[in-house]
Order: structure tokens, then sequence, then C-alpha cells
């Protein structure tokens, strides 16, 4: 919206389109049509390809309208690769534009793009990439280590994931319609109110955030009810998988902790459409009790983000080591101690607004006891490899990875977590580093070690070895490129988000970081081949057995992929290691007394729903009120007519059930004779 | 639902069998609950209506305290929670949120209270050149 002139609707148009008018689309800058027409193009080339190939009808009745567990988190696994393109593509534009706005230079963004960049790549890889991921993964893997057939509430999964799919694109149509908030990640008002924020940018922030926020909630509630109740006979909850129990314990801290956000992004909506004064600087309000609660929100986020691939290492690493995981019980403890203490650590975000000594010297403390349960972990992950017959496999590749770096991120963790030593560090670069250091180090190397674990599983091939190995060096040398200059530049005081720079000797470092992210591109697009040329091979990488890496817990009992029913039978477990137990003990499968197999029913209306969301969530941040009205009435109403649909599951018949088991114990046999 | 029922069951999602624990609740329960929760809103809403306590801050206070026994109200007649239901999960999510619900609110009374007192400055205007 720059600098022209803004036209404003009047009369009927405004009715219609509130303050949606021609120039809200950004016709006049070139980066953002150029974006546009590659953008239409690859929608046109994709939407053509599924029509020629007569795909809609399979993608809707096989995916979108699926409920079974495994389909959506494959399709979580989609949106977060997909959203990581964008997320990442803004990250190589700010690396871009640092390593050239020097000497007068003033680089290639104009500072409300440049603004824009940085807000969308902190919110889309946190929401839309690392979420997705993150869930994805849970539904995926969590219903088969405990032997169930499903989640909790199968409808409810379907729903969620449609409303995190709404919230991205939300964030996306910011990019062609109007503009994305120019605030940072996390909106801080007074700059994020509606006098300095005049514009559509923090209300599509706050409308993406508070659909996508509802799937995030109703997905927490659902799996903690899948583990709490649906839990295979014999598995009491320290029977459980590791990565179940950090499961567990992240979508607690979810249920716990996004009611905080949405409240506050209630707030603050309330601040920007009815002119009420919770954050203003006036008039009784006060812009740090946004912070305050923000990050009350926030600092559970990231645990939220790494507890679970605390649990893929634990199990990546005792599987490849094979061993049986090192202080199983001090692991659960030290997860459900990271659980309580991450809600006791939210001012360390903002130890310089002025609390005080005894304040921050409380957070300070409470911090700095955090990386106790976590240093923990950290050994009892080398005390598992400790005299362990260890396969470098890729998951494996990235565990070690991820022990090598995290270990760095939390130590300039704990530095930051020393008051005195933030006052200098706030805000700097050397933050940005920090948090790069563990959530790359962590969240991301634990996604890709999942992903090359659970690949064979949910696919029924392996990823190829050699693509995976340049993805991996590529992401893990380019991680260290782009964040090591960050330290030291942050070190030297250069703060977060400038667009320019004076001093012509930093630049060497923004160039560096710029040659990291090169580095990561490539980590990235060989990611991406990996996958195509793992398609492409799949015959010689095909897994029969169901087991490809020896592994342990229950999901590898079953075969790759799983049936739709995931087990025949409801598996009854005695051990830990559940599926390493059954096959020490020779396990034999059973080879009939099938029975007919009750599942849930595919159904539409979550997608419907997240569709009237998405259009609710548009006409609110453009002032179509007509439309608001209507979509909210259209979604009370599907909502209401659902409950009315009383034909929500059938019996998969013995017959199929038999035909898929004989199948797979025809294969095994193939395998066995080979 | 026991695991054995899940078991035999094949999916939990047909399980109406309420063998869970769970209390739902009689047409006796349900008025003393109503009754209860009327008198616990009447008598705040009496009490700033009428002002008849002179001091303001104790009104606030009685007005919180009914609030709390209110929430506890609601939990045990229309909630139907017990200490026992649902294997104590119930119990456990309760003292949970409600370590949540209190780090939150005094955390963020005692993070504000010292901001302003060492932030917000005195605007004594007599000294001003």
């Amino acid at each position: 919206m720059s600098d022209t002139a803004v036209v404003a609707n009047t009369g009927l148009a405004k009715f219609i389109f509130g303050r949606l008018t021609l120039e809200s689309f950004p016709y006049h800058e070139p980066i953002l049509v150029a974006t546009f027409a590659m953008v239409a193009l690859g929608g046109i080339v994709l939407l053509a390809a599924l029509t020629y190939f007569k795909l809609w009808g399979y993608l809707w009745k096989e995916w979108f309208t699926s409920v079974d567990h495994k389909k959506i988190g494959i399709m979580y696994m989609v949106l977060g690769i997909v959203m990581l393109l964008r997320g990442f593509a803004d990250a190589l534009m700010m690396r871009a534009q640092q390593a050239m706005a020097f000497n007068g230079s003033d680089g290639f963004l104009p500072a409300h793009h440049y603004d824009q960049v940085f807000t969308a790549h902190g919110v889309i890889m946190i929401f839309f990439v690392a979420m997705p991921l993150v869930t994805g993964l849970m539904n995926y893997i969590v219903p088969l280590q405990i032997g169930a057939r499903d989640v909790s509430f199968p409808f409810l999964n379907n729903f969620s994931f449609w409303m995190t799919t709404g919230g991205a694109i939300l964030v996306m149509m910011s990019l062609f319609i109007g503009e994305f908030a120019k605030t940072g990640w996390l909106a801080y008002p007074p700059l994020s109110n509606i006098g300095y924020s005049p514009d559509v940018g923090v209300d599509y922030y706050i409308w993406a955030l508070q659909v996508a926020g509802v799937g995030t909630t109703l997905s927490g509630i659902n799996l903690i009810a899948t583990i709490v109740k649906m839990r295979a006979p014999g598995m009491t909850m320290m029977k459980m998988p590791i990565f179940t129990w950090t499961s567990l314990c992240t979508n607690v801290l979810i249920v716990a902790s996004f009611p905080i956000l949405t409240a506050v992004l209630a707030l603050l909506s309330l601040d920007r459409y009815v002119g009420t004064n919770f954050f203003t600087n006036d008039l009784g309000g006060n812009p740090m009790m946004y912070v305050n609660l923000i990050w009350i929100w926030g600092h559970p986020e990231v645990y939220i983000l790494i507890l679970p691939l605390f649990g893929v290492f634990s199990e990546v690493t005792s599987t490849f080591s094979g061993k049986k995981l090192f202080g199983y019980t001090s692991m659960v403890y030290a997860t459900l101690v990271i659980t309580i203490l991450s809600y006791l650590v939210w001012l360390h975000h903002f130890f310089t607004m002025g609390s005080g000594a005894s304040v921050n010297s409380f957070f300070g403390i409470t911090t700095m006891i955090i990386s106790i349960p976590t240093g923990a972990k950290i050994f009892n992950w080398l005390f598992t490899m400790y005299r362990g017959r260890i396969r470098f496999e890729l998951p494996m590749m990235w565990t070690i990875a991820f022990m090598l770096t995290f270990v760095i991120g939390g130590m300039t963790g704990v530095l930051l977590a020393v008051p005195p030593a933030d006052f200098v560090l706030h805000n700097s670069l050397f933050l940005i580093a920090h948090f790069h250091n563990v959530i790359i180090g962590g969240v991301v190397f634990g996604i890709f070690a999942a992903i090359n674990f659970w690949f064979p599983k949910a696919f029924g091939f392996k990823l190829d070895q050699f693509w995976g190995k340049v993805s991996f060096w590529g992401w893990v040398l380019g991680f260290y490129f782009a964040f090591m200059p960050l330290y030291a530049l942050g070190l030297m005081g250069v703060t977060r988000r400038l667009r320019t720079f004076d001093d012509p000797s930093l630049q060497i470092f923004f160039i560096v970081a710029a040659f990291g992210a090169v580095l990561i591109a490539i980590g990235i697009g060989a990611f991406l081949v990996q996958i195509a040329v793992s398609i492409w091979n799949r015959e010689k990488l095909r897994d029969t057995t169901g087991d490809p890496w020896n592994a342990r817990t229950l999901e590898w009992a079953t075969s790759s992929p799983p049936p739709d029913y995931n087990f025949a039978f409801t598996p009854v477990i005695h051990d830990n290691d559940s599926w390493w137990d059954m096959k020490r003990r020779g396990y034999v499968r059973p080879l009939e007394g099938f029975r007919p197999i009750h599942m849930p029913k595919n159904t539409g209306t979550g997608l419907i729903l997240s569709v009237l969301a998405t259009a609710m969530g548009f006409a609110l941040i453009w002032y179509i009120w007509w439309l608001a009205a209507l979509s909210f009435v259209a979604i009370v109403g599907v909502a209401i007519f659902h409950t009315f649909n009383y034909n929500r599951d059938f019996h998969i018949p013995v017959e199929d059930v038999i035909r898929t088991e004989g199948e797979r114990t025809k294969l095994l046999a193939a395998q066995a004779a080979s | 639902m026991s695991a054995d029922a899940h078991a035999a069951h094949g999916h939990g999602h047909d399980d109406h069998g309420h063998d869970d624990g769970r209390d739902h609740g009689s047409m006796k329960s349900y008025l003393i609950g109503f009754f209860l929760s009327v008198v616990l809103t009447a008598i705040p809403f009496w009490l700033v209506m009428t002002g008849v306590i002179e001091n303001k801050n104790w009104t606030i206070a009685i007005v919180v305290a009914f609030a709390v026994v209110q929430i506890v109200v609601h939990m045990i007649y229309f909630l139907h929670m017990k200490t026992t239901s649902d294997a104590g999960w119930t119990m456990m999510a309760l003292i949970f949120t409600i370590i949540i619900v209190v780090i939150a609110l005094s955390g963020s009374l005692w993070v504000m209270y010292h901001l302003n007192v060492n932030m917000m400055p005195v605007h004594d205007m007599r000294n001003m050149p």
C-alpha cells in the first residue's frame, strides 16, 4: 500500500467490499507481481494436472475428507513442508537484503516490505511450519505406538487439520491481497494497535492465528484423550514409549497455553476493532501487559515444539544403538519437570522492561534450572549410545548433529538467562542466533530425523541415502555458516530486524551468513530431490517387513504402510520396548480368527467448516461485515447440522481384513525365504 | 472405558457403556447446583448494587471469594467432577489447571506491580522548570 494515496470505498462498494479496493492488490510492486505470476502459473499447472489425471475425486475421498490419523498426519507434514518453502524464501530475502545494504545501498527491499518479510518469516516458521510438522508426527505415530486404531475423536482431527490450513491460507493471501503485519512475529502493541498499524497487516496476523489456534487446541485435546484412554492393554503409563510421553506433555502444554494466546489476541482485536484500551498507552491501557501475557503462551510454545523431538531422538538413539533407552524413568521425569518449569520462565523474554532485580533474578534462576532436566536428557542419550552398536543411518546422523548443535544453543541460552548479560544482548543478533540454534538444531534436525526414520513406515519404502546425506550436510553446515556470524555480530551489539547498515566492517559477517542460507537452500532442495528419487526407486527401497530398522516400539509391529485399521488385533503389552520384547519372546502373528473392524467414516464437514472460518477471517480483516456475519451463521449451522449426522461409522468386512492380512503373510514368507 | 473394553470393542467410539466412573447427575443434584449458583450470584450483586459495606476493597474481596465458591459449585454439580472419576485423571487435570492459572495470575500481578513501581515516573509538576 506504500505511498499510493489510499482510495477508500464509499457507499455500496464499501458495504460489499469493506476496505478492500483495487489499491489493496500490490500490482505496483515488481517483486510481488513476479512472485504472483510464478505462484499463479504453478497453481494453474497443478490444478490442470489434477484435473487431467482425474485426481480430484481421489484427493477428496481418500485424503481431504479422511478421518484416518495416518492420512491426516501426512497432510500435516505436507502443509509444513510447503510452508517451509515460503518461510525459507523470506529468510533468503532477508539474508540477501542484509548482505547488500551497506555503503549507502538500500538493498532491494523497501522498508515496509522488509518489515513484512521478517514478520511473515517468524509467524510462518513457528505456526505453519514447526507446528504442523510436530502435530503431523504426533498424529501419525502416537496411535500406532500405543496400539490404537485411530485417535479418540477422528472427525475433530480432520477439522483441526483444516483449521490449521485455513490459518496458513490467510497468511498466504496477505502476500497478494493487502499486506502482512510489519510488527515482528509477536505483534507487540502499541505498534500493533490501530493507531500505528491502521492497515490490514495485523488483522491478517490476528485472524490467521485465531483460525489456526482452534485447530491446534482441538488437536491437543484429541491427542491427550487418545493417549490417556486408548492405550493397548498392559501399557501402563510407565510402559509408554518415550515419544508418546513427550507427545502427551506437549499436548498438555498446548491445551494449557494456547487459550492464553487466544485471549490475548482477542483483547488486541478488541483494541483494534471496537476501541477498547487494554494495550494502548493511555486511558489505563498497558502495552507491557500484552508482552507479559503473550510470553506466558510463548515460552511453553517453544517447549511444545521441542519436546516431541526429544522423544524422536530418544527412539532413534535407542533403535540405532541397539539398546534400551538409558534412564527411561529419568527421561519421563525430566520431561514432566520441563513441562511445569516452562510456565515459570516467561519473563526472561523481557528482562529489560524494568521489573527490577527481584523479579529478574527469580526468572533468571528458573530459566537456568530448566537446563538441568534438559542436560539430563543429553546424558541419557549419550549413555544410550555408550557401548551400543551404533548404526550411522540418516536418522542417527541427524540425532548426533542435534546433540552437538543443541548443546551450543543451550549454553548460549543459559548465558542469555543471566539478566545483566541479557541487558547487553536483548534483541541483538546474539538472541537471533540462539533461538535459531535451538529451533534448527533441535526442532528441524529432529523433524528430519523423524522423517527419515518413519518414512518407510508411512509409505512402505526407505528414503534415498545419498540425497539424504546431501540434505544433511547442507542443513548442518549451512546452519553453522548462517548463524555463527550472527553470534559474533550480536556480541558486537548489532540488533535484530535492521534493514541497512552504516559500518562497512560488518558486511563480511552478513555475506558469510547469506552463504550459509544458500547452503541451507541446498539442504532443502536435496530433501525434495531425496523424496522424488526415493519415489522413483521405490521398488528398490521397498520395506516388506514393516520393521526396516530392527526397531523397538509398537508401530513397527504392523505392516508398512499400516492397514487402515493399524492392528488386526489389539496387541497386549508387557514391556517398555514392546515390539522388541515381542520379537525376543518369539511373537507369532495371528493368522486367523479375524473379525470385522469398526471404523469411523469419512466426512467433508471439517473442510467445509474451515472454509467458512477462513472466509469469516478474511471478512473481518477487510471489514466486510455482511460476509463475516453470514459465514459465522453458516459455521454454527453446519456444526449443528453435523451433530445430526448419525451415519458416522462402518465395519471393515472380515473378508477385507483376511485379504489384507493374508497379503502381509505372503510378503513376510517371501521375505523369510529369500 | 477400560483397556479390556477397548480391545473387545475394537474401536472406542461405539462405547456408550457408562462404566467409566463418571456421574451424570440427578434432578436433585442439578437443582441443588442451580439454587447454590443463584444464591452465589445474587449476594455479590446485592453487595455491589446497595453498597452495604463501606469499604470497597472488602466488597471486592467478598465478590472474589463468592466467585471462587461458584467455580467449585459448577465443577461439582454441573461438570460432575469427583476425585475418583476417570481413575483420577479429572482431578489431576484440575490440579494442573489450578497450578497454571495461579502461576499466570500471580506471576502477572507480581511482574506488572514491580514494573509500575520501577518504571512509572512520579509526575510532580511543582519542580518542573
